[in-house]
């Protein structure tokens, strides 16, 4: 029997659920904004968001109702919606099956959070290589127009809103907030200074709410339930539940829906059924690869925002990546590191040059060229990236690199002394860029 | 005539964009895309169109091309496999698909086989990584890979154009605690 009720995954639990929208409906689909509409004024919308206390699910855990509330309210213009689909974080997919199997939970979200901050237009900016999640995205909206859940005069209401899909190209920094404004812009990914900040100067300069699939997809239910019910669950701070991401050496990687608050032992050993082979475990990530690794002694740790982070870590997007005993941490750091390399939008000196110096000291390390040194090196590196950058992706790229070393220090150290690395003498490293 | 290389349909196909936002430029993504589409890459005279056809200067439509790693500045084969080696699928075996790949192909990492059906390129991650190892072969994924499930997927395309073992919807499981 499972511990915990789903709330997001509830609809496509059911045997073969499609998510289409006369489904949708069944569950009870689009009530929650037919509510908001007919007898919830926006401000109301906002304080009952607020008093849930649903945080960001992309990954910095922000408080969904106090952004919605930073919008101004008498300025007249347009202003926007942008559902962020990017999901690019290594380790995360929840947001594809929450687009793919259930499009209306999220697209009811959006309509509801466009009427609180008053948008008429919407874009779900979705990574290009999901193709298939956006094709079923396009359908849904189709589906919802013809309907006349959006559109003109939703619920004989008089709120009009359009909702279209906008796919990205293949750049992790697009899933920054205001990079993803400059794409939808047609430009070059680049993170914007801030202040100013969306809420103020966003898509085209405009008012505008980036929120995550997930964040979004909570939305009907607190309307439905009651912010209380959402509040009751979780930990403290962290209320709801959480789709966790669950990757690497485990017997059972998924998504799994659980309370915020969940232990990262019950996590990994309970639910995705403990390290493959009962290797033992010797670190992991718990929210992406911008999160510092942990180690097995941080087990017990609480799955919710503050106790994460109060071990060091983040808890970010979710995604948990197990790595058993067999796994060089040397190896598995210039593996992250290759990707934010490749990933670096390029406007920072300090990120777009200090990754590749990163890069190559670690490549020196992992193939038995290391010098002394050089872990002092990339700690010098790192914090000399750290809070010079524009955006946070100069704090993501050191998050692997400084704590690998703050817990396995001795195995860089070994590398460096035996001259190459003790796990797998022939390492492959993609070395594709 | 006014465009160089991008048919009718695909111009119409941008202009049916238009409408869903306030600024023309806002369709460079799109554009890049469909062009693709069309002719396999991103070519300089199919940017030059796209410029024209929303008010850009070329060098506006080339830097946006050349950030984004979908759009291919090159030829490339009829079939692009892509296959994420970022940690979690680095864990649990890409490195081997990608070897075997290149072995059964006899092409290297960037690599076009000499037929020009298939190109190899290696990715970041691609958000399937509870599959790992996964590819990705034009728009469709294909999770779970096995050696032998690698054969099976190419030899579909060779000889079919497609292969059922891409991933369809719906088939993401449903967990919870």
């Amino acid at each position: 029997m499972p511990k915990y009720e789903l709330i997001l995954f509830k609809n496509m639990a059911q045997p073969g659920y499609k998510g289409s929208l006369e489904e949708y409906r069944e569950t009870g689909g689009y009530t929650a904004l037919e509510k908001v509409l007919k007898d919830i004024s926006p401000a109301e919308v906002i304080d009952e968001v607020k008093k849930s206390g649903l945080r960001g699910r992309g990954g910095a855990g922000f408080p969904t109702g106090l952004k919605w509330s930073f919008i101004p309210k008498d300025q007249v213009g347009p202003r926007y919606l942008c559902c962020n689909a990017d999901e690019s974080e290594p380790g995360t997919y929840k947001d594809r099956q929450l687009m793919e199997r259930d499009p209306h939970q999220m697209l009811e979200g959006m309509a509801i959070c466009c009427y609180a901050i008053g948008a008429q237009r919407a874009y779900i900016y979705i990574r290009g290589e999901f193709d298939l999640g956006a094709e079923i995205l396009e359908r849904a909206i189709d589906e919802a127009y013809k309907a006349k859940v959006i559109g003109k005069d939703i619920f004989g209401s008089g709120f009009n809103l359009d909702i279209s899909v906008h796919r990205g190209a293949g750049a992790y920094i697009c899933g920054e907030e205001t990079a993803l404004l400059e794409s939808i812009e047609g430009k070059r990914g680049k993170p914007r200074i801030k202040p100013p900040f969306p809420a103020i100067h966003g898509l085209y300069q405009e008012p505008t709410v980036i929120n995550n699939v997930e964040t979004l997809a909570n939305v009907p239910h607190i309307i439905n339930r009651g912010a209380e019910w959402f509040a009751s669950i979780g930990v403290g701070k962290s209320t709801g539940t959480r789709i966790f991401s669950v990757s690497g050496h485990v017997k059972k990687p998924g998504n799994y829906e659980v309370p915020m608050g969940v232990t990262l032992r019950e996590m990994i050993y309970e639910f995705a059924g403990g390290v493959r082979g009962d290797k033992q475990l010797k670190a992991f990530i718990p929210g992406g690869a911008s999160a510092p690794m942990m180690k097995p002694e941080h087990l017990d740790t609480p799955m919710d925002f503050e106790s994460v982070a109060a071990a060091g870590s983040m808890l970010g997007s979710g995604a948990i990546t197990v790595m058993d005993e067999d796994t060089c941490i040397v190896w598995a750091a210039t593996n992250l590191m290759e990707f934010f390399h490749h990933e670096s939008c390029g406007q920072c000196t300090p990120c777009r040059e200090g990754s590749a110096w990163v890069l190559q000291i670690l490549y020196r390390i992992e193939q038995g060229h290391g010098r002394a040194g050089d872990v002092d090196q990339l700690e010098y590196l790192c914090k000399h990236i750290e809070g010079k950058t524009v955006c946070a992706f100069g704090e993501a790229e050191i998050g692997p690199i400084l704590s690998s070393i703050n817990h396995f220090r001795a195995e860089y150290e070994q590398h460096i002394e035996e001259k190459g690395c003790p796990f797998h003498p022939n390492a492959a490293l993609s070395m594709a860029h | 005539m006014r465009f160089k290389v991008l048919s009718k349909a695909t111009i119409e196909r941008i202009e049916a964009e238009f409408p869903k936002y306030p600024d023309k430029r806002s369709l460079t993504l799109p554009a890049l895309r469909f062009a693709q589409e069309e002719i396999g890459y991103v070519s300089e005279p199919a940017m030059i169109d796209i410029a024209e056809l929303l008010d850009l200067t070329p060098i506006q439509v080339y830097e946006v091309a050349t950030f984004y790693s979908q759009y291919n500045m090159k030829p490339v084969g009829k079939y692009l496999i892509q296959v994420c080696k970022t940690l979690a699928c680095s864990l649990v075996g890409a490195m081997p698909i990608v070897e075997h790949i290149q072995n059964s192909l006899g092409i290297g990492i960037g690599g076009t086989t000499e037929d020009g059906v298939f190109s190899l390129k290696v990715v970041e991650c691609l958000a399937a990584c509870g599959s790992a190892p996964m590819m990705q072969i034009n728009n469709r994924y294909y999770e779970h890979l096995t050696p032998e499930k690698v054969d099976r997927i190419l030899s579909d395309l060779k000889q079919h154009g497609e292969s059922d073992l891409a991933t369809g919807p719906f088939m993401l499981p449903v967990l919870q605690g």
